[in-house]
């Protein structure tokens, strides 16, 4: 059979030409969350091998950073994951603000967790919606989507945009949220509670869904440590590590929540455990609007902040400012940092190098479903394909961050 | 509470003298003290330098002191300097909840280094990766293929000398 130039082929395992099948499942695939290709060798239903194919949303974003001013970046970091658009927001800022040895503000520093936690309850929102309408379960998504949509009004309220708000920048936050922001913020997050119960109970005790992720998809813990799994799976596979807790950033070190773990190791487990995890956001976000200290959302650095409007409108020093920030950039002291942060979908991290100029030598962005991907073999070996559609649904990756 | 800031300190000498007791570079130092060119502590992070043809070992010695986890690999272009390149080796220790990066600098002509894939079997993609974009060679990589760009794709696109549309 000829196949198209470029495109990789795999061939079946020596000997087993007979009774061994390659086929492809993707890029179009309604249960690939995206453009993911799986070239699978498969004996009957039984999977053989998988193998994924990677690419097709490459972009070259590292590469069109290194061409863009630091306050440039910020707006890129949101299109890479389109799901948590605020956590890629935030650990870019953290990254270059440890280059720039900066303090933020502790008012933006809070504001900050109350927005990454909404981002991580819109990611695992979308997750739970379309992982049960995969397995077949299509009414939670209709359920879930009926939240995430409040979700992003909030963050329209805030940005001004639904997805790409760009809303956490260097220093601090881009401005003031609006005075109903907050109140909104408790409104939502006190009927949560209740919503997550409105799913489990949909989901939890329905039998077909059980059946199709109890003892599905199975990763033990060395094996997703050797394959740099992280995030909810790593949690489901019996390993306590949360960088929230673990290396605090942002201020999570004040904040009180549990870290979910199961040991189980399978696709139920990783329901579980998500579940959880939105139950402990709501908490964080609790406290958070309950302790909002006062003061200002962006750092005193008038050479790195762009001034407030009406400050740039009446003084002089904030226009020149302004002038010279938008025009040159500013320059940050050379250097190399790495910075992780606990994301919706796992460990996010910048590494960004800079040679003292205004734009950024390198800009490297681990994402976790990157390396999540590559445990979907272990997850998949000698079983059947309609696990597969499982086992990607509850990793949970999303194809523009593993493309970039 | 997050770590204050502490001093920088440049040099091999001087960050042997203050960090005695670091586990990771007790290991390497136990392992192999010859390998270990050069250490920096900036910003709070340890960046250790080890010799190209020790980097899997290096792997193998700091995964036995505790760093247990691979977190990310990259590499920088220094175009047009010597050496060309760096691959900059992110681990994280779930133990001591601390990252250390392990630093390769490569010559341009050729650039190859053996594969820690033996060491972590999630390094995979991620080698394929700096192969696929920088063009730097992983010895021993069960599947060493480009894996963001098509396979017939010229260049590598993150070399400084690959251009980039706009303005720089």
């Amino acid at each position: 059979m000829s196949q198209l130039a470029g495109m990789p082929t795999l061939e079946p395992a020596e000997g087993a030409h007979d009774q061994h099948m390659v086929v492809n499942m993707g890029p179009q695939h309604p249960a690939t969350h995206g453009v993911l290709r799986l070239v699978l060798e498969i004996d009957g239903e039984i999977i053989v091998r998988v193998y994924p194919e990677i690419g097709y949303l490459h972009t070259g974003i590292e590469k069109t950073c290194e061409a863009k001013f630091y306050q440039q970046v910020v707006p890129l970091t949101d299109r890479i994951n389109y799901l948590d658009p605020l956590s890629n927001n935030l650990c870019y800022a953290l990254a270059v603000e440890k280059l720039l040895g900066m303090e933020v503000p502790e008012k933006a520093q809070w504001l900050r967790v109350v927005l990454a936690e909404l981002s991580r309850l819109n990611s695992h929102l979308i997750w739970l919606g379309t992982h049960a309408m995969d397995i077949g379960a299509l009414t939670v998504f209709l359920y879930t989507f009926r939240e995430r949509e409040e979700i992003l009004r909030l963050f329209e309220d805030i940005a001004g945009q639904r997805m790409m708000t760009s809303y956490i920048r260097i220093g601090g936050l881009s401005m003031e949220p609006p005075l109903d922001f907050l109140p909104r913020v408790r409104a939502f997050i006190n009927t949560l509670h209740e919503k997550i119960d409105e799913y489990s109970n949909l989901l939890t005790g329905n039998p077909i869904f059980r059946n199709r992720l109890k003892g599905v998809g199975i990763l033990s813990a060395a094996d997703a440590i050797a394959l740099g799994v992280t995030g909810p799976p790593l949690r489901a596979s019996g390993i306590d590590f949360d960088l929230r807790r673990d290396m605090p950033y942002s201020s999570y070190e004040k904040f009180q929540f549990e870290v979910p773990i199961s040991n189980d190791c399978d696709c139920w487990a990783r329901y579980e455990v998500r579940l959880v995890e939105m139950r402990e956001s709501v908490k964080i976000i609790q406290q958070a609007l309950d302790g909002m200290p006062e003061g200002p959302v962006k750092a005193n650095a008038p050479k790195v902040v762009l001034p407030d409007r009406e400050k740039m409108k009446t003084q002089m020093e904030a226009l020149i400012h302004h002038f010279k920030i938008i025009t040159e950039g500013f320059e940050v002291p050379a250097g190399e940092v790495y910075q992780g942060i606990e994301a919706g979908h796992g460990q996010t991290g910048y590494y960004v190098v800079s040679d003292g100029t205004a734009k950024p030598y390198r800009v490297h962005m681990r994402y976790p479903s990157f390396a999540t991907l590559q445990a979907v073999e272990t997850m998949c070996k000698g079983r059947m394909i309609a696990d597969l559609v499982a086992v990607i649904g509850s990793i949970d990756i999303v194809l523009g961050e593993i493309d970039r | 509470m997050p770590e204050a800031i502490k001093p920088t300190l440049a040099g091999k000498a001087s960050v042997l003298d203050a960090m005695p007791d670091h586990p990771a570079l007790k290991a390497i130092q136990a392992w192999n003290a010859a390998a270990l060119q050069d250490a920096r502590f900036d910003r709070n992070e340890l960046t250790l330098t080890i010799a190209a043809d020790q980097i899997r070992n290096a792997a193998a010695a700091v995964q036995a002191a505790g760093y247990n986890f691979f977190e990310d690999m990259t590499a920088v272009d220094w175009f047009p300097s010597s050496p060309r390149f760096q691959l900059s080796y992110h681990i994280l220790s779930h133990a001591f909840k601390e990252h250390i990066r392990l630093r390769v600098m490569l010559e341009e002509a050729d650039p190859a280094v053996e594969s820690i894939t033996q060491v972590w079997a999630g390094a995979n993609f991620y080698e394929r990766e700096v192969f696929d974009l920088f063009g730097i060679r992983f010895e021993g990589h069960p599947n060493l293929r480009r894996i963001l760009c098509p396979d017939d794709w010229n260049g590598h696109p993150l070399r400084k000398d690959y251009p980039v549309e706009g303005y720089r």
